[in-house]
C-alpha cells in the first residue's frame, strides 16, 4: 500500500535523527567527562564524581569544582547557543554562509560588551543584558535596511559584512586605545575564550537559554516551513512576519548572551547547522541537532586548544582556524550535488 | 464544496503605488478560472492579494465571506492553497518529505504523525503521479515532475480552493500540457476551485472554464473563453493585432499573432 | 542584474566631463595636502608651512610640518593605490562590491606579514613588501576560487561571503601566531588597525617600484577591462584576451593593495567607495577611472588621517578605524542601490 512507503520514509528519517541525537549526546557526555579528569593535574574519576556530588575532595574541589567544572558548563552552554542562533539564521536566510558572526550580529553585542567593560566600567548582568540589547538592535537594523520592499536574504547578507567590519574596527579601535589591558585577556574579545569562564557567567547563560531556548523550539516547525520560501510558508498557515521576528530576536538573544559570556567564539554558528544536517538529512527539526553540534565543537576545540600545542590558545582561535578549510568543504559539496549558496 | 473566494472593491499594491485598483471578482467555485494580461498588468499581485499574501490597501478579500485577513493564517490555508511563482525546495529533501510539509495547516504543534496523515500523503503522491519517486530527492527531478511535487503538496493540504502563480511558466510545452491536464483531473475530481496566472494565452483559453483578463490593475473582460477573448480585448489588454479562430481540437478560442511579416493578404 | 555602471537616469542624456573632473579630483588631492600639513595636533598656518618646507629651521613648527610631510605624501601614495586596486578588482570580478579588505586580500597579506616576522624574523620593509604580496595573492586567488563554486560562478554575495569567511579564518590563524608572542603582539595591533604614521620614507622607496608595476599593468589592461565588462563572452567576440586581461588587471590589484598594506597595513573600504563614487561622474571608462580614482582616494585617505589626527586630540585615530566607520555606509548605499540583486 502506497501509505506504507510514505511511512516507512519518515519512520526511517526518524530513526537517523533519533540516533544522531543519541550519538550527538554520547560524544558530548565523554568529552565532558574527558575535560574534567584531564589537565594538568589528571583526577581518577571517582573524584569528579564525589566533587560532582558535593563531596569536598583536596586538591580536586578547586580544580575541577571551581576551573574546570565551570568551564566545561559554559563551553556546553554556549556551543548550544552558537549552534542554535546559527541554524536559525541559516534556516531562515536559506543560506548557510549566512550566519549571525558572519552578518555581523555578533559583532554588535562584542563591542558592546567591550564598551560595557572598558569605557563604562560595567560587569555581570549589565554587560549581557546591554549586549543582548545591541545585537539585537544590529540585527533589526540589518533587517530594515535590506528588508526595503520584501527583499531579504541576499541585501541582509551583504549588509551584514558591511556592518561586520564596521564593527570589527571599532572592537579594534577600542582593544588599541585600552593598552592598560593585558593583552591576553583582551584577545577574547577578539576571538572568544573560556579563560575566565565562571559560574557567575554560567548562571546568566542559563536562565537565558531556559528562557529563549523553548521559544526557539516551539517556532521550530515553522522555520523548517520557512525554508519553503516565504510564500509557500505563508500559503502553509506559517505567519511569517511575525515568525520570523520572534526566531530573529530569540536567536540573536542567544548569540549575544553566549557573545557576553565568552567572547565571539569564532565559526560556531557558521558550522554547527551544516553539519548538523549532515548528520541527521534534511527533514526539518534542526534545532537540538545543532544545539548538539556546536557543544561539541567548542568542546573539542576548547580541549585541543588547552591541550594539544605546547602554547595554550583560546577556542576562538582553534574554531577560527576550522573556519576556512570548512566552506571549502561546504562549497566542494555544493557544487557536487548541484546546489547553490 | 461550496468555500468561494472573492474580492470587493480591491485596491493594493507594493509601497505608495497600487497596483490593483478596485478589483472585484468572484471565482466560480468548482471550476477553473485562468488569469491573463501583460506583464507588469498586476495579475500576479492580484492572486497574491487574494492568497493572503498582500495587505489590502482598500477593499475586501472575502473567504466563504469572512474577511481574510481577519482570520488566523493557520485557518486560511486549511482551506486555500496556494503554489507560489518560485517555490524553494530544500537542499536534499526528498519527494514524500515536501509533500508531507502539505499537512502543517492540520497538525498541532507537537502532535505525532498519524497513519490516517500517511495516507493522506500517499493519496496526493498517486494523484499526481509521482508515488515512485516518493524516495527521490526533488532537486533532481524534471522541471514537470517538481511542478507535480509541489501540486501534490498542495492536495496534502486538502484545501478547497487552489491558486497557482504561473504554474507553467518555466516548463517545457510537454510539462505545461501534462500539468495543466493534472489540474483538470484535480478540478473534475475532486471538485477544486482552481485559479491560475498563465502567461499562455492560448492554453488559458482551453483549459479554462472562465477567463479573467487583468488591464492596469483593473478587470477589462472576464466570463467563457468564447465571450471574453475577442480581437479587440487582445488588442487592449497585450497591445497585440491579432486573430481569433476557433481550435480545431478543442474548439475553444485560439489567437493568432499578426506581425508585420508573414502574414498572407488574401 | 549586476551593475557596475551607474545607469544614466531614464531618458536623460548624460554629459560626462572627465578633464574637468580629473583637474576638481587633483584640486581636492592638493587641498587634502594643504589641510594635512597645516592641522594635527598644532594647527599651524600656509605662510608657516611654506617656510618650513623652503627655509628649514629648528623651531617646533618646522619640526611638527617635516614630520607631517613624509605621512602625507604616504596617505596620498597609498590612498592612490588601494583606490586603483579597487577599480581594477571591481572590474575584474563584475562585482561592485570587490575591494581588497571584503575580499579578505588585506587579511592574507596580514597574515604572511606576521608568519615573515615571526618565523623568518624579517624586520625591514624590504622583506614585508614580499611576504605581503605573496599573501595577498594567495588569498586573492583562494577567495575567488572558493567563491566560484557552487552553482551560479563567482556571484557577489559568494565572493564577499568568502572573503568575509577567509578574513575570520585568517585572522584567527594570525591571532594564532601571535599568542605565544607578545612582543610581536604589540607591535602588531596597532599595525592591523591601519595607519600611515608608521612608515617611514626609504620604506616608501622600496616599495615604489611594485607600486610602478601595479600602476603600469592597470594603464595596460585599462580598454580591455572597459570590454570585460560587457561579460566574458561578448568581450572575447570583441577580440579581447579574456583570461590574459584578467590576469593581468587582477595581478595589478593585488600588486597595488598588497604594496599598500604593507606599509600601511590593511586599510578597508577606500578600494570600495572609491571607484564607486567616481563612477558616477565619470562613467565607467577605465582610462579615466583610474587616474581619478587615483587622485580621489589620494584626497579621501590624507582627509580621513587628517581628520583622525585633530578629532580626538592629542590622541589619533588611525585611517583604518575611520575609513571603516565612514566607508561602512557607504557600501551599504552601494548594496541598496547598485546591485539589485533578488533573493
Amino acid at each position: 500500500m502506497s501509505a506504507t512507503v510514505v511511512r516507512a520514509a519518515r519512520r526511517r528519517a526518524s530513526r537517523r535523527a533519533g540516533v544522531t541525537i543519541a550519538a550527538l549526546s554520547c560524544t558530548l557526555l565523554a568529552l565532558f567527562a574527558f575535560s574534567l579528569v584531564w589537565g594538568d593535574r589528571i583526577y581518577p574519576i571517582s573524584d569528579v564524581v564525589a566533587v560532582l556530588a558535593g563531596q569536598d575532595v583536596p586538591g580536586a574541589s578547586f580544580s575541577v569544582g571551581e576551573l574546570r567544572l565551570p568551564r566545561a558548563v559554559l563551553a556546553v552552554l554556549a556551543g548550544a547557543s552558537f549552534g542554535i542562533a546559527g541554524v536559525t539564521f541559516q534556516t531562515m536566510l536559506r543560506n548557510p554562509l549566512a550566519s549571525p558572526d558572519i552578518i555581523g550580529i555578533t559583532h554588535g553585542a562584542n563591542v558592546m560588551a567591550l564598551f560595557c567593560i572598558l569605557v563604562l566600567g560595567l560587569s555581570g548582568l549589565a554587560v549581557s543584558v546591554s549586549a543582548v540589547i545591541a545585537g539585537v538592535g544590529t540585527a533589526f537594523g540589518i533587517y530594515l535596511l535590506a528588508a526595503r520592499g520584501g527583499v531579504v536574504g541576499t541585501r541582509l547578507i551583504l549588509i551584514g559584512i558591511g556592518i561586520a567590519a564596521m564593527l570589527h574596527s571599532a572592537t579594534l579601535y577600542l582593544l588599541v586605545s585600552a593598552d592598560q589591558w593585558d593583552l591576553q585577556g583582551a584577545m577574547r574579545w577578539l576571538t572568544g575564550s573560556l579563560n575566565l569562564a565562571s559560574w557567575d557567567d554560567v548562571a546568566m547563560l542559563s536562565l537565558a537559554a531556559l528562557l529563549l531556548v523553548p521559544i526557539v523550539l516551539v517556532l521550530g516547525r515553522d522555520l523548517g516551513l520557512l525554508r519553503l520560501g516565504d510564500d509557500a510558508a505563508a500559503g502553509l498557515g506559517v505567519a511569517v512576519e511575525r515568525s520570523r521576528r520572534l526566531l530573529v530576536v530569540a536567536a540573536v538573544a542567544l548569540a549575544a548572551f553566549a557573545t557576553a559570556a565568552t567572547g565571539p567564539i569564532s565559526f560556531v554558528s557558521f558550522m554547527a547547522g551544516p553539519i548538523a544536517v549532515r548528520l541527521v538529512g534534511p527533514r526539518g527539526a534542526l534545532i537540538v541537532p545543532a544545539a548538539l553540534t556546536g557543544a561539541v565543537l567548542v568542546l573539542s576545540a576548547d580541549l585541543v586548544g588547552q591541550f594539544l600545542f605546547e602554547h595554550r590558545y583560546p577556542v576562538g582561535v582553534v574554531t577560527g582556524a576550522l573556519g576556512a578549510p570548512f566552506l571549502v568543504y561546504l562549497l566542494i559539496r555544493t557544487q557536487r550535488t548541484g546546489g547553490s549558496l | 464544496m461550496t468555500t468561494s473566494l472573492t474580492t470587493e472593491s480591491l485596491t493594493l499594491g507594493y509601497g505608495t503605488r497600487p497596483v490593483v485598483t478596485d478589483l472585484t471578482l468572484t471565482l466560480p467555485t468548482g471550476r477553473i478560472t485562468t488569469i491573463v494580461g501583460a506583464n507588469a498588468c498586476g495579475k500576479s499581485t492580484l492572486l497574491r492579494g487574494m492568497a493572503r499574501l498582500l495587505p489590502a490597501d482598500s477593499g475586501r478579500v472575502l473567504l466563504d465571506g469572512a474577511d481574510i485577513h481577519a482570520m488566523p493564517t493557520k485557518q486560511v490555508a486549511r482551506r486555500l492553497g496556494l503554489l507560489p511563482q518560485s517555490p524553494i525546495a530544500p537542499e536534499g529533501i526528498t519527494v514524500a518529505e515536501l509533500v508531507a510539509q502539505g499537512r502543517h495547516p492540520h497538525r498541532r504543534a507537537f502532535a505525532r504523525w498519524t497513519p490516517g496523515e500517511d495516507a493522506i500523503v500517499a493519496d496526493a503522491l498517486e494523484a499526481t503521479g509521482v508515488l515512485d519517486l516518493a524516495d527521490r530527492v526533488v532537486d533532481e527531478l524534471s522541471g514537470g515532475q517538481r511542478q507535480r511535487v509541489w501540486i501534490a503538496l498542495a492536495l496534502a493540504q486538502q484545501t478547497e480552493v487552489l491558486l497557482l502563480d504561473e504554474p507553467t511558466t518555466y516548463l517545457d510545452v510537454c510539462h505545461q500540457v501534462e500539468v495543466l491536464d493534472l489540474l483538470t483531473d484535480l478540478n473534475r475530481s475532486r471538485g477544486t476551485t482552481i485559479a491560475m496566472v498563465l502567461h499562455d494565452l492560448n492554453l488559458a483559453a482551453r483549459y479554462a472554464d472562465h477567463m479573467v483578463a487583468v488591464h492596469h490593475g483593473t478587470i477589462h473582460a472576464c466570463g467563457r473563453a468564447e465571450e471574453g477573448l475577442t480581437e479587440e480585448t487582445v488588442k487592449v489588454v497585450f497591445g497585440l493585432d491579432a486573430r481569433v479562430v476557433e481550435d480545431p481540437t478543442s474548439g475553444r478560442p485560439m489567437i493568432l499573432p499578426l506581425g508585420r511579416h508573414h502574414v498572407r493578404h488574401d | 542584474m549586476i551593475q557596475t555602471a551607474a545607469p544614466p537616469t531614464a531618458g536623460a542624456a548624460v554629459t560626462r566631463r572627465p578633464r574637468w573632473w580629473t583637474a576638481v579630483a587633483l584640486a581636492a588631492a592638493l587641498g587634502a595636502v594643504a589641510l594635512s600639513i597645516a592641522f594635527g595636533s598644532r594647527v599651524v598656518s600656509l605662510p608657516e608651512v611654506w617656510q618650513a618646507i623652503v627655509v628649514g629651521g629648528d623651531d617646533i613648527t618646522a619640526a611638527a610640518v617635516r614630520s607631517r610631510v613624509p605621512r602625507t605624501l604616504l596617505a596620498l601614495l597609498v590612498g592612490a593605490s588601494l583606490a586603483m586596486a579597487g577599480v581594477m578588482l571591481q572590474g575584474v570580478t563584475r562585482n561592485p562590491l570587490a575591494d581588497p579588505y571584503i575580499l579578505g586580500i588585506n587579511s592574507g597579506a596580514s597574515l604572511t606579514v606576521v608568519i615573515g616576522i615571526a618565523f623568518v624574523g624579517i624586520h625591514s620593509m624590504q622583506g614585508y613588501i614580499w611576504f605581503a604580496l605573496t599573501g595577498a595573492a594567495l588569498a586573492a586567488a583562494f577567495v575567488y576560487t572558493v567563491g566560484s563554486l557552487g552553482r551560479g560562478g563567482p556571484t557577489p554575495l559568494k565572493l564577499a561571503l568568502a572573503g568575509a569567511i577567509t578574513t575570520a579564518a585568517l585572522t584567527s590563524l594570525t591571532t594564532a601566531i601571535l599568542l605565544p608572542r607578545m612582543e610581536v603582539m604589540n607591535v602588531y595591533r596597532f599595525w592591523v588597525v591601519g595607519g600611515v604614521g608608521r612608515a617611514e620614507n626609504h620604506d616608501t622607496l622600496t616599495v615604489m617600484p611594485f607600486i610602478a608595476v601595479g600602476v603600469a599593468l592597470c594603464a595596460l589592461t585599462a580598454s580591455g577591462l572597459n570590454l570585460l565588462g560587457l561579460g566574458d563572452d561578448a568581450a572575447a567576440g570583441l577580440g579581447v584576451p579574456v583570461v590574459r586581461t584578467r590576469l593581468l588587471a587582477a595581478t595589478g590589484g593585488v600588486l597595488l593593495c598588497g604594496a599598500a598594506t604593507a606599509l600601511a597595513g590593511p586599510i578597508g573600504f577606500v578600494g570600495l567607495v572609491v571607484p564607486h563614487l567616481v563612477r558616477l561622474v565619470v562613467g565607467s571608462d577605465h582610462r579615466w577611472l583610474l587616474p581619478v580614482s587615483a587622485l580621489t582616494g589620494a584626497a579621501l585617505l590624507t582627509l580621513a588621517d587628517t581628520v583622525g589626527r585633530v578629532v580626538a586630540r592629542p590622541q589619533e585615530i588611525e585611517v583604518g578605524i575611520i575609513t571603516a566607520l565612514l566607508g561602512a555606509p557607504v557600501f551599504i548605499w552601494v548594496v541598496l542601490t547598485r546591485t539589485g540583486v533578488r533573493a
